[in-house]
C-alpha cells in the first residue's frame, strides 16, 4: 500500500444547486496526522464540501483525491479507510449503543468475531462501557456523540472526517469531546473538521482554512490566521484571538 | 438534464446490500411474534368473517369458485392479498421512517455502501417480510385443511416475488414522499381498489368487461392468477406471463425509485 502522505488532496472544487454556486473553486490537502479545520459561517459551503470529498455528491469539476483513491469514481473503496461523524446524530434507534457498533461493522465487511473483539474497547473510549445495552434515546446528547465518534472508529480509519462535532453540546461534553480527538491526534491519525467555534479550532488545528460564499478566503496555521490579520488586538485587555479573525474577515451581517 | 440521468443511470447492484438487508432482519427479529401474529390478525378476520359469513350463503362447489367452497377460493386471494398490504406497509411506512425520519440510511452511505446496495437491499427485505406473513397464511391455510397439494410449496417463491413487486412501486412513493400522511394516497387511490379488482374476493369475470381490462395491469392479478392454482393442486395457466410481469414491474420499479431515492439523498 502506498505510503497516505497526502490522506485528501481537494483541487479546484466546484459545486451548484440552482443558479447559486455553493461551493467556488477551493483547494486544499491534508498532510498526514494532522488536523486541519475548514471554519465559517452557516451556509458558507463547509457541509457541501464535505459530501463531494466522502463522494456522496458530484462536483461539477474539480478533482478529488481521497486516501489515494479518485473521488467519486472509487468513492466506496475510498470509504472503507475513512471514518465519518455527520452533523446530526444519526445512531441508529433501532439498536442498542453496542448493536449501533456492531451493525455499523458489518457495513464495512469485518466480520462478526473482530467486532465483537473492538467492540469493549470503543465503548471504552467512548467512556460508555456502562451503557453497553443502554437504548439510544436513553443517551444524552454527549453521549450519543461519543458513541458516533467511537462508531466512527470501527473500521480503524486512516482519516476521521468531523463535520460540526460538538454543536450543541454543553461545555463539559465539548471537553471531553476535544480531549478524546487529542488522544486521536497523538495516535497519529489525520482529522478534517468543519466548525464555527474559534476555541474548537484553536485548540485542535494545526491548520486551518477559513471558507465564505463557497471560497477559502485565508488559511495557515491558528497563530499565523490571528498574526496576518490582526497584528494588534481590539481590545486592550485581551490578546487577539481567532474569533476576531474570524469576524474580520466573514463579516458580523448574520447568516441565517 | 445531464444531472437527470445521472441520477437514472442504471443500478450498480452488489452483495454489500446484504448487510442491509441483514440490519433490517436483526431489528425484526427482536419483535418476531408480535409482528407476525399483527401481521396474521387482519387477513385472517377477513377470511374467516366472509369466508364462513358470506360463503354459507353462497351454493358450494361452484365452478366460478375452483369447484371448492368459498372460503378456500378466499383464502388463496388473502394470501396474496396479505402479501401486498405487508410489502406495501413495509416499502412506505417502515422505509420512510428509516430514510428520512431515523437517517439510518445516510448513516450507511458513510460506510462504503453505496444507495444502490441501500436500495436493493430494503427491496429484498420489504419481499422478506412479506413473504413472511404470506407464509404465516399459508400455514394457517393448511392446518385448516383448505390446501391439500404439495404444489403448495410452489406458492412460496410467487409469495416473494409478489412481494418484490409490491415493494418496488412502494419505494417510489417513499422516494416521492413529503411525510408519512402521503401515503394514504397510495392506499386508497391503488391497494385499496387493487384488492377488489384483482380477483382476490370474487372471481374476475363477474366484473364488467372495462374493469376486467384494467384488472389484467395490475400486479395483484397477476399475483392471483399465479397463487391460487397452486393452492387448489393446479399448474397456473399462462404461468411464465405472471411471473415475467411481476419481475418486471419489479425491474422497473426499482429502477424508477432509485432514480427518484438518489435525487432526493445524493444532490
Amino acid at each position: 500500500m502506498e505510503t497516505l502522505n497526502q490522506p485528501l488532496v481537494v483541487t479546484d472544487l466546484h459545486k451548484r444547486y440552482g443558479g447559486r454556486e455553493v461551493v467556488a473553486g477551493i483547494s486544499f490537502a491534508l498532510a498526514r496526522g494532522e488536523c486541519f479545520g475548514l471554519l465559517g459561517p452557516n451556509g458558507a459551503g463547509k457541509t457541501t464540501t464535505l459530501r463531494c470529498c466522502l463522494g456522496l455528491t458530484g462536483p461539477d469539476s474539480g478533482s478529488i483525491s481521497l486516501v489515494g483513491e479518485p473521488i467519486p469514481a472509487r468513492a466506496r473503496e475510498a470509504r472503507a479507510r475513512i471514518g465519518v461523524v455527520p452533523q446530526f446524530d444519526n445512531l441508529d434507534p433501532d439498536f442498542t449503543a453496542a448493536e449501533n457498533l456492531l451493525v455499523f461493522g458489518r457495513y464495512f465487511g469485518i466480520d462478526d468475531a473482530a467486532i465483537r473483539a473492538r467492540i469493549p474497547r470503543l465503548l471504552d473510549f467512548a467512556g460508555l462501557s456502562s451503557k453497553a445495552n443502554a437504548q439510544i434515546r436513553e443517551l444524552s446528547g454527549g453521549m450519543k456523540r461519543r458513541l458516533t465518534l467511537a462508531r466512527a472508529l470501527i473500521n480503524d480509519p486512516d482519516l476521521l472526517v468531523l463535520d460540526e462535532p460538538t454543536t450543541g453540546l454543553d461545555p463539559q461534553a465539548r471537553h471531553l469531546i476535544w480531549e478524546r480527538l487529542q488522544g486521536l491526534l497523538a495516535e497519529g491519525k489525520t482529522i478534517l473538521l468543519t466548525t464555527h467555534f474559534m476555541e474548537e479550532a484553536e485548540r485542535l488545528c494545526h491548520r486551518l482554512a477559513i471558507m465564505d460564499e463557497g471560497r477559502i478566503i485565508s488559511e495557515g496555521t491558528p497563530q499565523a490566521l490571528i498574526a496576518e490579520h490582526i497584528p494588534v488586538s481590539p481590545s486592550p485587555l485581551r490578546p487577539s484571538n481567532l474569533e476576531d479573525v474570524f469576524l474580520k474577515l466573514t463579516g458580523h451581517e448574520l447568516r441565517d | 438534464m445531464m444531472e437527470a440521468a445521472a441520477h437514472f443511470a442504471p443500478p450498480s447492484l452488489s452483495w454489500r446490500a446484504v448487510s442491509v438487508w441483514r440490519r433490517n432482519f436483526m431489528v425484526w427479529r427482536k419483535f418476531a411474534i408480535p409482528s407476525i401474529l399483527g401481521n396474521l390478525a387482519d387477513p385472517m378476520i377477513y377470511m374467516f368473517g366472509l369466508g364462513y359469513g358470506l360463503g354459507s350463503l353462497l351454493p358450494q362447489a361452484l365452478p366460478a369458485f375452483g369447484g371448492g367452497s368459498y372460503i378456500a377460493f378466499l383464502a388463496a386471494g388473502t394470501v396474496c392479498a396479505s402479501t401486498m398490504n405487508a410489502a406495501s406497509f413495509e416499502a412506505l411506512y417502515s422505509a420512510f421512517a428509516r430514510m428520512h425520519v431515523q437517517k439510518s440510511w445516510d448513516a450507511i452511505m458513510n460506510a462504503p455502501i453505496s444507495l444502490d446496495d441501500i436500495v436493493l437491499g430494503e427491496l429484498l427485505w420489504t419481499a422478506a417480510k412479506a413473504m413472511l406473513s404470506g407464509i404465516a397464511i399459508l400455514i394457517v391455510i393448511a392446518v385448516l385443511g383448505l390446501t391439500h397439494s404439495p404444489l403448495a410449496f410452489w406458492a412460496i417463491p410467487c409469495v416473494f416475488l409478489t412481494g418484490l413487486a409490491f415493494a418496488a412501486p412502494g419505494l417510489i412513493v417513499t422516494a416521492l414522499a413529503p411525510s408519512y400522511d402521503f401515503f394514504m394516497y397510495y392506499f386508497t387511490l391503488f391497494i385499496t381498489p387493487m384488492m377488489l379488482l384483482s380477483g382476490v374476493f370474487f372471481p374476475l369475470e363477474q366484473l364488467p368487461t372495462a374493469f376486467q381490462a384494467v384488472a389484467q395491469v395490475l400486479p395483484l392479478t397477476h399475483a392471483v392468477a399465479l397463487i391460487r392454482p397452486l393452492l387448489f393442486g393446479q399448474v397456473p395457466d399462462m404461468a411464465w406471463l405472471h411471473i415475467a410481469v411481476l419481475a418486471t414491474i419489479t425491474v422497473v420499479c426499482y429502477w424508477i425509485a432509485l432514480g427518484l431515492i438518489r435525487r432526493r439523498l445524493l444532490s
